[in-house]
């Protein structure tokens, strides 16, 4: 008897051992990487999504289960990005520490402003996403919120640590002011420019930059683009004036090269997640690199 | 200077707004403040604009004469400083959002997981023709192509939601047509589903699809081809296994992905085919009854006497990536259960036994895009003994055309008055088969796919009685080499070549073609066209 009661003991001491580290799931490698920012030496962070993958349409692979089942945190974007996989996972996972609405199942979209709330629902116009358009892992102003939301529920779920969770995050709010301040001048060529993009991915870094969308690749979001889009979509486009076509790398290239080469405008290749290519290595390095395609695709 | 205070200025006056918002909500007062914030929204708008291009304006002079770029003042950084502050401070405000109702709540036709209640209703038809006379036999499945022309395969309403705290509930409602035009409704699945049990365990219970394989518990309009694989049909019937029960399933401790199920299940009704369940499906090849009947008469009506009396299916799966591109899922099944055979003066009762084995691997490269290009590779293969107890013709009252019975002697009337013993010893039917299938997406949108099907079982000593030979109005061809074979027991393969085109996730189009080879009655070409849509929300795929 005693040495079963030793041996729960020793159980016990091991769990809390496994359980002295947060176990962080964020369905994008964005997410993951201001987790890491955040919860530094203090957490294990996996991402379920790789970067280079297309966030909409990833497989709900079994073993998701099973790294939801030890999570302590789960970073979820919401509006619907993750629509496709996800809620059958955490429905399956057994672990009450992340259903809907936990204290640990973290919906980012939830304290943000969305851009593209549509005003009607209608899938006769595609793939349009009730809450707003999700892609925004990619505008520089949603970091500082989302970094405070995590910050917070790391606080919250790991209170012993508050006090860390919260330098690290003055310390990523003071590094990210300075990169605001260096992509703000990085992006001034920007400013005006007309642009086409393949998905409607890159509407926050517009949205801060100052570039104009004006027309997609894609004829309605999530639907293949059709010769009679693209017929009309290259007049117009020239006659715009469009300077640059943005493409998710993943994409196939033929087509927008096709329009590029059409309106004279260069085609750049932007990845729209952390790990999309080699050098966005995290949320910074992510916008860094974008900015900078564009700004050389510009001067070229 | 003048800035930060104005700026400071408006942020407390949308918080004053905000706040009288929250105290009063006269709708003339509500729509003022509205406007207010909208005008505040507008001059913040306005003052990043001119601090831009104050700073595009400072920017523009920085080169000096040698070519050389100052160092950037602190001036200009402190303005680029609130330029993001302001920027950001928007965005943190999620009050700024306008909060309207969205059709998302709280009953979702648009979405799923955030409402009381998910609604979608699936759509499912084909047309097509084939060279068979018996459409109902070449397809057995209770949602296959059922006639030369249309065919509603099935129209599938979905109710899905979170119940309370503890549990998910979800309801597939099924309406359908057969060939001759009438409606049909089916309860396919009912059943609720326990969220955070301790241990790792999960509960399930209600009326649903058996955990037994990969097909089985999934619905038509996730299948890959038009029609259901033929060892379904000879396993589990027309519609499938599921009936009313219980499943617990167990997450293992272990560093991959496994799982333990087992489920316990009411074994009669026409959805226990392979139990006490046959008499009943859509197609000529199971109506025939001869499955568990085999010229014996089915005691479907004897009830629950102990817990053997019951359906038990257990099943092991697991899961693992091979490399980021590649998953492997295997899994291993069983069903075990009484049989309807064994009429109970005479021995003991009659049981079948199910196993099955199954193996799916998925290639899909890490910079696909909306999930394409991916190859699947998908193999199920099942083997069932199904004990059939002893039976004495004699014994029955009954007397119809095809014979009569003597002391102990079966005369054949419509076969010359051949005679039979009227005692059919006990045996043991031995049945198996497998379907294996690719799936290749090769475009965003366009999926190619073949599948080769296979069945077959050992004749049992029934069939060399010559009994069937009477029954067999579908025959085309002589039966010279062998007396009466059960053709719902008989070998057969089947190859599927098919294409199908996702206009987006709400509809496909599937062109199928399927060539036939049934022993003893002859092949066979068919093509399908099967058209899909979908309301409402849209639930997540499983792997």
């Amino acid at each position: 008897m005693k040495n079963l009661f030793s041996l729960l003991a020793a159980l016990g001491l091991l769990t809390g051992v496994a359980h002295a580290k947060l176990n962080v799931v964020a369905t994008l490698p964005d997410f993951a990487s201001l987790a890491e920012d955040i919860g530094g030496d203090k957490v294990k962070v996996i991402s379920l999504t790789k970067g280079t993958e297309d966030p909409h349409f990833v497989d709900a692979k079994p073993s998701f289960i099973r790294v939801l089942n030890q999570a302590d945190v789960l970073l979820e974007g919401g509006a619907e990005l993750e629509l496709g996989w996800l809620p059958p996972l955490v429905q399956n996972a057994r672990n009450p520490r992340i259903l809907p609405n936990a204290p640990g199942h973290i919906v980012l979209a939830h304290g943000l402003k969305l851009l593209e709330i549509p005003t009607q629902l209608d899938r006769s116009q595609g793939d349009v996403h009730a809450a707003g358009n999700p892609h925004f892992n990619l505008g520089p102003a949603n970091f500082k919120p989302m970094a405070e939301i995590i910050a917070a529920t790391f606080a919250r779920l790991d209170p012993a640590n508050a006090a860390y969770y919260a330098a690290n995050l003055k310390r990523f709010s003071e590094r990210l002011t300075d990169k605001l301040i260096e992509w703000e001048k990085l992006a001034a060529p920007l400013r005006g420019v007309k642009v086409i993009t393949y998905h409607k991915s890159f509407e926050y870094l517009a949205a801060t930059y100052g570039f104009n969308i004006v027309g997609q690749i894609e004829p309605k979001p999530g639907i293949e683009p059709t010769a009679t889009h693209i017929n009309a979509l290259i007049p117009n486009a020239k006659a715009a004036g469009v300077k640059l076509v943005m493409m998710e790398p993943n994409r196939a290239r033929k087509t927008p090269q096709f329009v590029a080469d059409s309106i004279g405008a260069k085609l750049v290749i932007c990845p729209i997640l952390v790990g999309g290519s080699p050098e966005a290595k995290n949320c910074c390095d992510l916008i860094d690199c974008n900015l900078r395609a564009l700004v050389k695709a510009l001067q070229n | 200077m003048k800035l930060k205070k104005l700026v400071g200025l408006s942020s407390a006056l949308a918080l004053s707004a905000m706040s009288l918002v929250a105290q009063e909500a006269k709708p003339v007062e509500l729509k003022q403040q509205f406007e207010q914030l909208l005008l505040l929204q507008k001059q913040q708008a306005e003052q990043i604009e001119s601090l831009k291009k104050q700073l595009e304006a400072i920017k523009g002079q920085p080169v000096t004469p040698g070519g050389k770029v100052t160092p950037p003042d602190v001036k200009i950084q402190d303005l680029e400083r609130r330029v993001s502050e302001l920027t950001n401070n928007w965005a943190s405000k999620p009050w700024l959002v306008e909060q309207k109702w969205k059709p998302g709540d709280p009953i979702g036709l648009g979405r799923s997981g955030a409402s009381y209640l998910n609604m979608s209703l699936i759509g499912l038809f084909t047309t097509g023709t084939s060279t068979a006379n018996d459409i109902g036999a070449l397809q057995p499945g209770g949602h296959d192509p059922n006639q030369r022309g249309f065919t509603v395969q099935n129209i599938e309403t979905v109710f899905e939601g979170m119940v309370d705290p503890y549990f998910r509930g979800q309801a597939n409602l099924i309406y359908g047509m057969d060939a001759s035009g009438e409606s049909l409704f089916e309860l396919e699945e009912v059943y609720l589903e326990t969220l955070s049990l301790p241990g790792n365990l999960q509960l399930k219970a209600g009326q649903f699809f058996t955990e037994f394989g990969r097909l089985n518990p999934s619905h038509p309009h996730s299948w890959s081809f038009v029609d259901q694989p033929l060892i379904n049909n000879r396993m589990f019937g027309a519609d499938g296994m599921r009936n009313p029960g219980a499943r617990l399933s167990w997450l293992l401790p272990t560093p991959f992905y496994s799982e333990f199920f087992m489920t316990i299940q009411n074994s009669h009704g026409p959805n226990a085919y392979s139990f006490r369940g046959a008499g009943h499906a859509h197609g000529d090849e199971a109506e025939e009854g001869a499955l568990v009947s085999t010229f014996r008469h089915p005691d479907n009506d004897r009830g629950v006497k102990t817990i053997t009396d019951m359906l038990f299916t257990p099943r092991l799966v697991t899961s693992f990536e091979l490399t980021d591109s590649q998953t492997v899922l295997m899994g291993v099944s069983a069903a075990f259960g009484p049989n309807n055979s064994g009429e109970e003066n005479f021995a003991s009762k009659t049981v079948t036994q199910i196993v099955g084995a199954d193996f799916t691997w998925k290639w899909k490269p890490t910079n696909h895009t909306k999930g394409f290009p991916f190859v699947t590779w998908k193999t199920e293969a099942m083997l069932r003994k199904n004990q059939v107890g002893a039976f004495d013709w004699s014994s029955e009252e009954d007397e119809d055309d095809n014979g009569k019975f003597d002391a102990g002697v079966l005369v054949d009337t419509m076969n010359n008055g051949t005679k039979f013993a009227a005692v059919m010893a006990a045996e043991t039917l031995t049945d198996y088969g497998a379907y294996t299938e690719f799936l290749y997406g090769f475009r965003p949108g366009w999926v190619a796919g073949i599948r080769y099907d296979w069945v077959g079982g050992k004749r049992g000593a029934y069939e060399k009685r010559g009994l069937l030979k009477a029954d067999n109005e579908t025959d085309n061809q002589s039966l010279t080499e062998e007396a009466g074979p059960d053709h719902s027991r008989g070998d057969r393969w089947r190859l599927s070549p098919n294409i199908t085109w996702y206009p987006s996730e709400f509809s496909k189009i599937r062109l199928q073609y399927n060539y036939d080879d049934r022993k003893h009655i002859g092949h066979d070409h068919s093509i399908w066209l099967q058209f899909e849509f979908l309301l409402g929300s849209h639930g997540a795929h499983k792997f």
